[in-house]
């Protein structure tokens, strides 16, 4: 299945969790996720299957004004 | 988030309950490295510095690499803020967010309504603020100087407001004092001034006006010395806050001679 990772498309094996999404970009602590403009706490990444189409947004912190 | 260590100060600002010493908020971004940043820092001595959250992997969070070390060394309380956010959705995640990888409950509230001028989209404001609330964040709303905006920012349970002095980044000063003014004259909240100071003159002048606090960034930034411009901020703040507590004396439209004219030399009946 297809879904969208910061803007930019990849492919997952169905059933995949954020979890392992995560794991798979190699997504570098500190950071927070949000799923289909729905922010997903940390402890709900294990448990959360995406699914076709999903758009994931991972961010963290930069200097800001 | 307090001051770690015991207060030096008797005029504490007060935020939401919590009390800080210092009375500048200082911004982190444009610096010309990131040693400039941490010795402004340590300069200015801010109540809390400011950092935003992007999407990792972009130009920002490669170039902001260590930043993340520098906030967790200078512990400083961080006030993360939704800079870019163009919806109240937009804000509500990016804070929900936020409030995750700071461990706080501060946020600065920024909806912008148009990408020139950077203003805030004040139609949409008030009721982002109000959920905001709900969800028990802090919230401090970069606002605009008019006055029924501001009231009802209050209204919705905002305990402090962020009017402009003039658009972010222009470094102009306030633009508008009458209005700065009235705000001061209206409004019983903490007022902080965020954007468009660029003197430190400038933040005096609305210190002595009355207002709690100044936020700023680029006006320390892009001086071409970041760290002795950080430390002149701070030092018009304090001035500018002394000044407004002792009580200025009323402009005059004549003068007023300071010295005593009884026994000037060489004066004589003519």
């Amino acid at each position: 299945m297809r879904v969208i990772v910061n803007q930019i498309p990849r492919d997952l094996n169905a059933d995949t969790s954020l979890t392992e999404l995560l794991e798979a970009i190699e997504a570098t602590p500190p950071f927070a996720v949000a799923v289909n403009w729905n922010f997903v706490p940390k402890n709900e990444h294990d448990t959360l299957i995406l699914k076709e189409n999903d758009e994931i947004e991972v961010i963290s912190p930069v200097t800001g004004g | 988030m307090t001051a770690p260590l015991p207060l030096q100060t008797q005029d504490p600002l007060i935020l939401y309950g919590d009390v800080f010493e210092s009375r500048l908020l200082l911004g982190t971004s444009r610096y010309p490295s990131p040693q400039v940043l941490e010795n402004a820092i340590q300069m200015a001595k801010p109540a809390m510095i400011t950092a935003s959250l992007r999407r990792q992997g972009s130009a920002a969070t490669e170039a902001n690499s260590g930043f993340w070390d520098l906030l967790k060394k200078m512990a400083v309380p961080v006030l993360p803020n939704t800079a870019g956010c163009h919806s109240p959705k937009e804000v509500i995640v990016t804070a929900q967010m936020a409030r995750e990888v700071f461990a706080t409950d501060w946020i600065k509230l920024e909806l912008i309504g148009d990408d020139y001028t950077l203003q805030p989209d004040t139609q949409r404001l008030v009721q982002t603020a109000e959920q905001l609330i709900r969800e028990g964040f802090k919230v401090l709303p970069y606002c605009t100087e008019d006055l029924i905006l501001c009231q009802r920012l209050v209204d919705v349970g905002c305990q402090a407001v962020m009017p402009w002095a003039a658009p972010i980044g222009t470094g102009q000063g306030p633009l508008n004092p009458y209005a700065m003014k009235l705000l001061r004259e209206r409004l019983k909240v903490p007022l902080l001034v965020d954007a468009g100071l660029g003197l430190p003159s400038h933040a005096c002048t609305v210190m002595e006006w009355g207002y709690d606090a100044v936020l700023l960034n680029t006006a320390v930034a892009l001086a071409q010395d970041p760290i002795q411009m950080a430390h002149a901020f701070a030092n018009a703040v304090d001035a500018g806050r002394k000044a407004y507590l002792s009580g200025a004396m009323p402009a005059q439209q004549s003068a007023q001679a300071s010295t005593p004219l009884v026994g000037t030399p060489f004066w004589h009946q003519e």
